[in-house]
């Protein structure tokens, strides 16, 4: 073998101090996770590819079957709720299709974050990676699916034009927002779940139960001059999807919805951090 | 400096049956104070006060009855597994063999596969393409490495698997037995090619009851017993306590 010429040691040997002096609960070994499953991008970011090349093998249409379906249930439901609700089918249709590409991502990254860690049982078991690694691939292909689904969204705006405004920018940075707090729920569901395993169910019920509580086949304008509208803010859901629908759509910006979305993601990042740098040792063992 | 330094490292897994691994058991377990002795969550005591020091250039056995607990040291060392007490500090490049199927997709194609795995093992993906060629005249697989796993073999996924292990250049190597379904003739190339990658590595620790495997490659031995260190030292003495009979005075009679 002529292995002796390619004997490259250069970037990966900084994978060294996997294990170090440092107790397992120490908070330079939580950043250290998060450091080193970013340095392999290369890895996560070609896993998050091939979960999706993956559903669609040996299908004709491939991936262009996430954005078929996603405009199939769009139209439908969009048009199912306009006529209960009396509303303008060429405002409603987009209104219903965004809110539903922003609620697959939300829900994509609930769901799938619970199950984080006890899906990649094997991996953890087996192979010395960062935990992080498999909390990046997750939202990596959370966020794949969202580009997917955003050429519905790209269509709609072509057959029914919404007014829209520089402010449609502000949906870049709202959804990296987004992206950070689906790898925050990611990481402190995910070890909790795989400590208990009551989480998911719980977790997978919440969630559903959230679809109808949020507004995105119903329309939050229309409900605001009921007394009971207030209790809609409540729902973490609907800020987040507020901030990058209103965009979207052209809609006025309601800026109190960046306020909570700006606190609940400094203390959703905290708490995971805590999870992390107390529990991050004992997910191997647990899963 | 490649080392691994273990201090007094102590491995429990809890072990969570159906009933006590819920919310509901943690909750209520205490809110009604002491009801159930299942409030404790039973523990399995993998390994106790365990201390080594590993140095470049080392080559160890480690032996010892199944249960012993050494597939668990090999865990520890490879960052896995972090000690519940004491300190596991491991300074290298780990490359950890222990399950050939895990990170395995039988989906995707052989090719693709040997690029995740390279990748889990801590390559780069421009290292990895280069060695693919390699890899495909080593695993002898051709035009098969372009087929998606499910229709290979279980021999030839070993192939696969030791064409990808065999080819990187680790710091440290952890060998865990599960070599099998292989068949002879690729068995002694993969020998020769194991040679190779010993020698590429700073250390190795190879957990195997196969003596002769273990005479060949290692020079030092680790005797496991019940999740202890009972003995450390040269590979003859070791052994010899071990089976209680000179095993490599018979294998050199061979």
């Amino acid at each position: 073998m002529t292995a002796g010429d390619d004997r490259a040691q250069d970037s990966t040997s900084e994978r060294a101090a996997l294990v170090d002096a440092a107790g397992p609960r120490s908070w330079r070994r939580a950043f250290n996770d998060l450091g080193q499953g970013w340095k392999q991008r290369p890895l996560w970011g070609y896993l998050g590819w091939q979960d999706i090349k993956q559903r669609y093998r040996r299908s004709v249409l491939g991936p262009l079957w996430i954005s078929i379906s996603m405009g199939v249930i769009a139209t439908a439901m969009g048009i199912l709720y306009g006529a209960l609700f009396g509303e303008d089918i060429t405002t409603f249709l987009p209104y219903v299709a965004t809110g539903l590409l922003i609620w697959n991502f939300v829900s994509g990254c609930i769901l799938e974050g619970s199950e984080v860690f006890i899906a990649n049982e094997g991996l953890i078991r087996f192979l010395p990676a960062p935990l992080s690694l498999h909390v990046y691939r997750l939202v990596w292909r959370q966020t794949l699916f969202f580009l997917h689904n955003l050429v519905i969204w790209g269509i709609l705006m072509i057959v029914f034009p919404q007014p829209l405004s520089w402010t449609v920018l502000l949906a870049i940075p709202a959804f990296v927002v987004l992206v950070l707090n689906g790898a925050w729920i990611a990481v402190l569901s995910g070890i909790i779940a795989t400590r208990f395993r009551d989480i998911p169910p719980i977790i997978a019920s919440l969630t559903q139960l959230l679809f109808f509580m949020t507004p995105i086949v119903w329309s939050y304008e229309r409900f605001r001059s009921n007394p009971l509208a207030t209790y809609v803010e409540i729902n973490p859901v609907l800020h987040y999807v507020e901030i990058i629908r209103q965009p979207l759509l052209g809609l006025p910006i309601a800026w109190h919805h960046w306020y909570v979305v700006g606190a609940i993601t400094v203390v959703g990042c905290a708490a995971a951090l805590v999870c992390m740098r107390n529990y991050r040792s004992r997910v191997a063992y647990w899963v | 400096m490649v080392s691994i330094d273990i201090e007094g490292a102590d491995v429990d897994f809890p072990v969570f049956d159906a009933k006590t691994r819920s919310l509901k058991k943690a909750v209520l377990g205490r809110a009604g104070g002491a009801i159930g002795t299942d409030s404790k969550v039973p523990v399995i005591e993998a390994l106790r006060d365990i201390n080594v020091s590993l140095r470049k250039g080392e080559r160890v056995a480690l032996v010892g009855h199944n249960g012993a607990g050494k597939s668990t040291l090999l865990r520890l060392m490879s960052g896995i597994y972090e000690p519940i007490r004491g300190r596991a500090r491991v300074v290298g490049k780990v490359a950890p063999v222990f399950d050939l199927a895990v990170g395995m997709d039988p989906e995707i194609s052989g090719l693709e596969n040997i690029l995740i795995r390279g990748l889990f093992l801590g390559m780069t993906r421009k290292q990895m393409e280069a060695k693919v060629d390699d890899i495909a005249a080593f695993t002898e697989l051709g035009d098969y490495l372009s087929m998606p796993l499910r229709t290979y073999s279980t021999g030839m996924r070993v192939r696969l698997a030791l064409g990808v292990v065999t080819s990187i250049d680790p710091e440290i190597l952890l060998l865990d037995e599960g070599i099998g379904a292989v068949d002879a003739e690729f068995l002694a190339k993969a020998r020769n090619r194991l040679h190779e990658l010993v020698e590429r590595s700073g250390i190795l620790v190879f957990a195997s009851h196969s003596d002769e495997f273990l005479a060949d490659l290692c020079d030092t031995a680790i005797w496991m017993d019940r999740g202890t260190i009972r003995e450390h030292g040269p590979l003859r003495d070791v052994l010899a306590h071990y089976k209680g009979r000179d095993v490599l005075a018979e294998i050199d009679a061979r």
